[in-house]
């Protein structure tokens, strides 16, 4: 008999990883539990040698009740330099970022993928809510997760053939109440705990805008905000604080609701309309990650995903050339959002994704 | 993943209780359970045990028994010592001045800097070597007539140098000054003769030496003089107040007895595999570099910095394969910053992080060794391939 696989899982104290690394530690596998050191706000004011943050306390002690070695990697200053600069990068040239993806592919799916395969591990698994299926030419397909409020593959489309290859999602087959009831089952003490955070580098308040006040004032200019015709409506203290759709916080009195509908890098401004001026149904995404390594045809229909939290919709997608690709939705949408990702499925394969353009076709 | 051995390889952070002190333990936790201050047989039964445990150590250390005062581990006798020292010499003669060597333990150096940042003290910091060795005409050159005490290290636990600790203390014996040395590391393997030493103040910890972890011993000179840091009864002298925890008093006594009586077997077997260790490193691994002194360093110690590597992962990768090592203190929270011990001796920081210390003990053999050999480039190499 072979041995057992290794699988390294990353734990992040909080429910989904832990009950991951319960339901491996129950299906046999020789599991190691690895925890990557972020960089974050609080923690760059800190000079203590030691200190001992609760979730890395917490997924110790799961480990402990699990009986499997657990390790921290300090990926703080790579962190850094990729998923933050990125996200400051990306807020002062006019794109919403989702960290959460550079995250996935740069240092979960690459930096922890490495350190665990070089430790000895087979497999890394997460506690992702989304599913793997091998299809009948051995290509590995990326599917949504059972429970689909909680589904993650939007996050993890930027994963390819060699990432998937090696991974590993112990939850895609189960919803999140059943995650709570295993935890129970398997007396770990993270029920009760919160999920956590999209933007977990940021400090307690948890305001991206305050983030980037902090830590980019540069970027920072305030400036107006104009109508489609040009007139001045209003000032915006800044273009990074506001997002495409948005309808709070502009201050402009107004006989209808104002939404945002562009922001105009060249001129500072914030471009406001009423709902029936708002939306629009096609748009361009570059740097696609095609899951099967190639698209499925020059041009289909797909399911499109435009946020992490959004319904998809149907889509009829072309392939302009190399990696970018013109999305054209069956209606419109209110909050494209250049520097979001546009996801693609058939059903409950995610084809891939990519990020959202300023540029139009 | 080597799933079926572990190698045991960190004896600087902790060792095993020996057998033998197993078992002079075993009869003071429930049959000989009394407080030794109590007036009746239970009491006076525990009592002998206690003032027997104190003989044996004082014997060891060439002392009287009235100078052993038992404490609670290494850190707090040099808690007691620092302190103590400390705020008596303010008090009798106006003394501010705190001398210690930049590669203390943080037992010493965290102390030190709060009694300078919350209480006033003036603390200078001694001249070391890239060793980390700080010489007697070091302590000459900063000694003044308001130092209120000096501490230097004997044995790094970190880059494992030894420090000239009877010559220092000469030096401060001549002037007057109170001398302190943190011998938790040093008690394993050298002389804790407190006359040769001329040192006023000696801490050791047990575990450090095949006894149990949580007892610990501070030796004060007679006729010295310090404040206790524990108020309460009468016990320990009125140094250390606390009904004494007998087993690991008595555990304590048996493993300093039983390792300095062999400790130059000990030596004996380790010292080969030590330099065996560091010459193939040394000759199989690029950008590498020992830390501490090749010769006047612990017997089992062995300790190196590899450059690009993260020493954090290197302990991972290693554990994995089977071998348990150290960065040099131990720290599991994946928040490397280069020690100060490392960075102190003019490391920069890009080799400071990926610190390794590879410390042997009684049950180490020669195949391990060989066995951590066949692994330890292997997994620099492959570590350095992956290093963003």
């Amino acid at each position: 008999m072979s041995a057992k696989p290794v699988v390294a899982i990353a734990m992040s104290g909080g429910v989904d990883s832990s009950v991951a690394a319960a339901l491996l530690v129950e299906h046999g596998y020789t599991v190691i539990g690895m925890m990557l050191r972020l960089w974050s706000e609080q923690d760059s004011e800190r000079v203590n040698r030691c200190c001992t943050p609760d979730s890395m306390a917490m997924a110790r002690r799961v480990a402990s009740i699990l009986s499997i070695p657990f390790y921290v990697l300090d990926a703080r200053q790579f962190f850094y330099d990729t998923v933050v600069k990125s996200f400051i990068y990306d807020y002062t040239h006019n794109l919403t970022p989702n960290p959460c993806i550079t995250c996935n592919r740069i240092v979960r799916w690459d930096f922890l993928l490495n350190h665990a395969l070089s430790a000895g591990a087979d497999f890394l698994a997460t506690g992702h809510y989304a599913r793997l299926t091998q299809n009948s030419q051995y290509t590995y397909q990326l599917l949504r997760g059972v429970d689909l409020g909680k589904d993650q593959s939007y996050v993890l489309h930027v994963m390819t053939q060699k990432q998937l290859k090696h991974a590993l999602f112990p939850l895609g087959e189960y919803t999140k109440p059943e995650v709570r009831q295993m935890a129970q089952k398997f007396n770990l003490p993270v029920a009760e705990r919160p999920d956590s955070q999209d933007l977990c580098f940021i400090s307690a308040d948890g305001d991206y805008r305050q983030f980037l006040v902090r830590h980019a004032p540069q970027a920072i200019r305030p400036g107006e905000i104009i109508d489609k015709e040009g007139n001045i409506l209003g000032h915006h203290e800044g273009l990074a604080f506001f997002t495409i759709g948005q309808r709070k916080g502009l201050r402009i009195p107004s006989p209808s609701p104002l939404y945002v509908l562009e922001k105009d890098y060249s001129r500072n401004a914030i471009i406001v309309g009423t709902r029936d001026q708002s939306g629009r149904d096609n748009f361009v995404t570059e740097n696609v990650n095609w899951i099967a390594t190639e698209p499925p045809d020059s041009q289909f229909t797909a399911l499109v995903k435009i946020r992490y939290k959004a319904h998809d919709i149907p889509g009829i997608i072309k392939i302009l050339n190399g990696n970018t690709i013109h999305v054209k939705l069956e209606n419109p949408l209110r909050d494209i959002t250049p520097g979001q990702a546009a996801v693609l499925y058939n059903g409950e394969v995610c084809l891939g994704g990519g990020i959202i353009s300023n540029s139009t076709y | 993943m080597n799933q079926d051995k572990q190698v045991y390889l960190d004896y600087a952070a902790t060792t095993p209780v020996d057998a033998r002190v197993m078992q002079v333990m075993l009869p003071y936790f429930s049959e000989s359970f009394g407080n030794p201050s109590s007036i009746h047989r239970f009491g006076q039964t525990v009592e002998s045990a206690l003032e027997n445990a104190r003989l044996t150590i004082a014997q060891t250390m060439d002392c009287l028994p009235e100078e052993i005062i038992f404490t609670s581990c290494g850190t707090e006798s040099d808690n007691l010592a620092l302190r103590g020292s400390a705020f008596l010499a303010r008090k009798e003669r106006g003394a501010n001045h705190l001398l210690i060597s930049p590669v203390e333990h943080h037992a010493i150096s965290r102390t030190a800097e709060q009694l300078a940042s919350l209480h006033g003290f003036e603390l200078e910091y001694l001249p070391v070597d890239s060793f980390g060795r700080t010489s007697a005409e070091d302590v000459a050159c900063c000694l003044r007539p308001d130092t209120a005490i000096v501490s230097v290290i004997y044995a790094n636990n970190e880059i494992g140098t030894l420090n000239p600790i009877a010559n220092i203390g000469r030096l401060c014996r001549s002037r007057g000054i109170t001398f302190h040395t943190d011998a938790v590391q040093a008690a394993g393997y050298l002389t804790l003769n407190v006359n040769s030493l001329t040192t006023d103040l000696i801490s050791i910890g047990a575990h450090k030496f095949y006894g149990p972890k949580g007892i610990g011993a501070l030796y004060i000179r007679k006729g010295l003089n310090i404040l206790p840091s524990q108020t309460g009864g009468n016990q320990e002298y009125g140094y250390r107040a606390g009904t004494q925890n007998i087993p690991y008093i008595v555990g304590m006594a048996e493993a300093l007895h039983l390792t300095q009586a062999e400790k130059e077997d000990r030596t004996e077997l380790l010292k080969p595999l030590r330099d065996h260790l560091i010459g193939s490193i040394l000759e199989e691994i690029p950008d590498v570099q020992l830390t501490g002194h090749p010769e006047e360093r612990l017997p089992n110690h062995v300790s190196f910095i590899f450059k690009g590597v993260d020493g954090n992962a290197l302990l991972m990768m290693l554990d994995m394969e089977g071998f348990a090592c150290s960065s040099g203190s131990a720290c599991k929270t994946g928040n490397p910053e280069p020690s100060d011990v490392l960075t102190s001796i003019g490391f920069t920081r890009d080799w400071a992080l990926g610190s390794l210390r590879v410390t042997l003990g009684m049950y180490t053999t020669a195949s391990e060794i060989e066995g951590f050999l066949q692994v330890l480039p292997k997994v620099v190499s492959e570590l350095r391939k992956i290093s963003p």
